[in-house]
């Protein structure tokens, strides 16, 4: 939610920005650029579903190589296959699932992670410059996997005790049980997918935002303010270029935490009654 | 469709822009759910199986490595263990064949030793036997010539010729007789003899 405002400010600073002329901040436009197939139908192909596209073409690309020869003593290319596999499988889903139930799940969650860290990091490549997963639909379907995934995970264990696990806490006594459970109904049935999609949704917009913000404002000193203003571009770009960092962090962070948070969903739901 | 009506409820929420980012269009959603169905059918059914089949095999290659080497080193015990049992078995021969040659050389010896001993008593004896009969024979001569001496002497002295046999040999065997006699007194009582010969003189 704090992304979200923050991009509502930025949205208002840029407005009142673009009154003056020449600046071009970021808009929500950025998001909805012009079809370019297929306009009107539901199979409409922008900018950003090309960038989908290319991002997820990359990623298949990476990974085909990567694991097209497999060898006992690995190459570079599939070292680093399987490292990062091995970090998804280890570090998120063996610890959390333990072997047997991870196995089931492993690529339900390694797809999350990786799908989530190519069309997030799209937004800082050059020429690219937008995040696939900074339109609500990317995040959304992934959300309602997720959703699905733990929901199926716990009603396939034991329909009663998943609902009773999430519905009724042990231990509180009945009274408080009629504030508790649709407290824990909302918490676990609504907030869960709807903060999944958000969370990603909003740190990708809001990154967008910021680095577009830095670069047209260093952009708009340097070229169009004139004089001494133009010294205000050596701050913005650094600026920008540290947020360029950041967002590198943030996509993987971005992947590793809805992966890790469909993970513990999903243990959750397999829990015995405790 | 849970997670499509909060968010609706959400973009509510948020304040009317014109295009709001937070109401999915119908593209949108079908793209991600076609990216996704793409990235996962390749997880799931190509990397992930490839990756693991890997995996195995690789786990079962170190498996039979490890296996390799134990077998190498129970190989190599068993040499080792054969070798010493060998070396064992050689020293053992050796204290054998030492124990035996001691044996045999003790036994020699002390063959050679009685053998010595054996031929030096034969020796001696011999020596002896020699002795006896050169000193019987000495005895036997000196006898006939004592005899034919002392007649001679005596019947130089006596101016009898004493050359009737039968008498000269009962005289001779007489005097013999004597002299042996008192050789024994002699012998026995050497001193006293000599004192009282000196005595009769």
């Amino acid at each position: 939610m704090e992304t979200a405002l923050l991009v509502n400010a930025l949205n208002t600073v840029v407005l009142a920005a673009a009154g003056e002329g020449e600046f071009h901040g970021p808009s929500f436009d950025d998001f909805f650029p012009p079809a370019i197939l297929f306009e009107g139908t539901p199979f409409e192909i922008n900018r950003l579903m090309l960038v989908r596209f290319l991002a997820v073409a990359a990623l298949l690309l990476l990974f085909w190589l990567g694991t097209r020869r497999m060898r006992l003593v690995p190459g570079r290319g599939q070292n680093l296959v399987e490292l990062s596999i091995g970090f998804v499988r280890d570090s998120i889903v063996y610890n959390n699932l333990g072997e047997k139930d991870g196995k089931r799940f492993l690529p339900l969650i390694v797809t999350i992670f990786f799908s989530i860290i190519a069309l997030n990091i799209t937004g800082i490549i050059p020429f690219l410059n937008i995040a696939g997963s900074s339109v609500i639909g990317f995040p959304l379907v992934l959300a309602v996997v997720a959703y699905i995934a733990f929901v199926y995970a716990g009603i396939k264990k034991s329909p009663a005790g998943f609902v009773r696990n999430s519905l009724v806490p042990s231990g509180v006594p009945w009274p408080v049980l009629l504030v508790v459970t649709p407290m824990e109904f909302i918490s676990t049935f609504l907030v869960r997918p709807v903060t999944l999609a958000l969370r990603l949704l909003m740190n990708m917009v809001g990154g967008h935002m910021l680095l577009v913000l830095c670069f047209s404002a260093t952009h708009f000193f340097l070229f169009s303010a004139g004089g001494w203003f133009g010294l205000f571009s050596i701050g913005t770009f650094a600026f920008g270029f540290a947020f360029t960092l950041f967002e590198i962090m943030v996509a993987a962070l971005q992947a590793y935490v809805f992966a890790l948070l469909t993970t513990i969903y999903i243990q959750l739901a397999l829990v015995e009654e405790h | 469709m849970l997670a499509g009506k909060s968010s609706a409820f959400l973009a509510a929420a948020e304040g009317e822009t014109t295009v709001n980012p937070l109401l999915p269009a119908d593209y949108d959603i079908i793209w991600s759910l076609v990216i996704f169905v793409i990235i996962i059918f390749f997880f799931w059914k190509y990397a992930l199986p490839k990756l693991q089949a890997m995996l195995d095999e690789r786990s079962a290659a170190i498996e039979g490595n490890i296996e390799k080497a134990n077998e190498a080193k129970a190989e190599a015990d068993a040499a080792l263990e054969e070798y010493r049992k060998q070396l064992a078995d050689a020293r053992g021969e050796a204290a054998k064949i030492r124990e035996q040659a001691r044996i045999d050389g003790t036994k020699i010896l002390s063959e050679l030793k009685e053998q010595a001993a054996a031929e030096a008593a034969r020796i001696t004896a011999n020596a002896q036997a020699t002795i006896e009969a050169e000193r019987q024979a000495a005895l036997v001569s000196l006898r006939a010539e004592v005899g034919s001496l002392a007649i001679d002497l005596a019947s130089g002295v006596i101016g009898e010729s004493l050359s009737d046999d039968r008498k000269s040999a009962a005289l001779v065997d007489r005097f013999l007789a004597d002299l042996e006699a008192g050789e024994k007194q002699t012998t026995a009582t050497a001193g006293a003899t000599s004192g009282r010969a000196k005595a009769r003189k």
